[in-house]
């Protein structure tokens, strides 16, 4: 039997520093909430909207595989791996921090604010060599299907991190139903709306809410409108 | 009434940040280090309540430095920290300690 648990957008944390506002799905910084620490390995949701030219100077991460998805603007990234880049709307930034790394990311643009998220995965190994990649996906391969955007396997499309977890992206016209597999037994699905209104698993959830449905092996899904976008994120559930 | 942690790291730059990081609470009293031998002089000359262990530190570290301090304070809290800065470390802290 399968087991869910509602996450509506508007009961996340919320912290606004004026060039940052940003939305907590977990407990992140000074937002605690003891139960909203985390669904399986996924630990931190952040959704952050971030003014021209502002952002985050330098900083260390370790033991993390950190995977950064910009929604709207572009990310000036730089880090001590020597990675000097930029990623903007339709591209994927992976970083698996492991032993030890320190980055900065701004946005790339004076006039247009960034919209961004960024998820924390606790990984399955720990202290592993630091590494960084990003791709720029087919966007037009998700349109009423569920494109794979990352994987455990390096030689799957897209990314690959240290742990047992796929995400996906789609985004669907109104009335379009489908099924979701989960890709490992023992997974469950935190499912993220970006945009619209759709049903999963008969509830309905609206922009920024966000479900998570474990012991199951398939979710059943239906956008209600002509804009829905949704980010899947099949995860282990054991820690 | 205050905290004292102490945290163990190898990144030397993610250290220095964990010591500005603990030391900016006043509830906080952070002490940072590097190596197994610091951490365990430290641990015997001050009264700890937890021990957070960061990037780097192997297996077998891990093993024999929980089993040291143990058998100088049985029962202290001993939590992974994840992250290397401020994101995760006031939830894991308010989780170990309540």
């Amino acid at each position: 039997m399968s087991q869910f648990i509602l996450y509506k957008g508007n009961t996340r944390g919320h912290a606004n520093h004026g060039w940052l506002d940003a939305h907590h799905s977990f407990s992140f910084a000074n937002y605690y909430n003891p139960e909203r620490m985390n669904f399986g390995v996924l630990r931190v949701l952040n959704d952050d909207l971030i003014d021209g030219g502002m952002g985050f100077g330098a900083h260390p991460h370790d033991n993390m595989e950190i995977i950064t998805i910009p929604l709207a603007g572009a990310i000036a990234h730089k880090d001590s791996m020597g990675n000097t880049a930029e990623i903007k709307a339709g591209e994927i930034q992976v970083m698996s921090a492991g032993t030890g790394v320190s980055h900065s990311e701004f946005n790339a643009l004076a006039d247009v604010q960034l919209n961004l998220l960024q998820i924390w995965l606790f990984p399955n190994k720990k202290n592993v060599t630091p590494r960084y990649d990003q791709r720029a996906l087919d966007v037009a391969a998700r349109h009423n299907n569920f494109q794979q955007i990352l994987s455990p396997n390096s030689e799957d499309d897209n990314v690959w991190i240290h742990q047992d977890a796929w995400f996906s992206l789609g985004k669907f016209d109104e009335s379009f139903e489908t099924e979701y597999k989960i890709k490992k037994a023992g997974n469950g699905v935190y499912a993220f709306v970006i945009n619209g209104e759709v049903t999963i698993d008969g509830q309905t959830l609206s922009r920024r809410d966000a479900i998570g449905i474990w012991d199951t092996d398939q979710i059943s899904f239906k956008a209600n409108t002509a804009d829905a976008e949704v980010l899947l994120m099949d995860v282990q559930m054991e820690l | 009434m205050q905290t004292t942690i102490l945290y163990i790291g190898r990144d030397t730059e993610i250290t220095i940040v964990m010591n500005r990081l603990l030391n900016a609470r006043p509830e906080w009293k952070g002490i940072c280090v590097c190596t197994d031998e610091e951490a365990i002089s430290v641990f015997n000359e001050q009264s700890i309540d937890l021990v957070l262990l960061g990037n780097g530190i192997n297996h077998e570290c891990e093993q024999a430095l929980k089993s040291k301090f143990d058998s100088i304070k049985p029962g202290i809290k001993i939590i992974q920290h994840y992250g290397g800065g401020s994101g995760l470390l006031y939830g894991e802290i308010m989780t170990a300690m309540n």
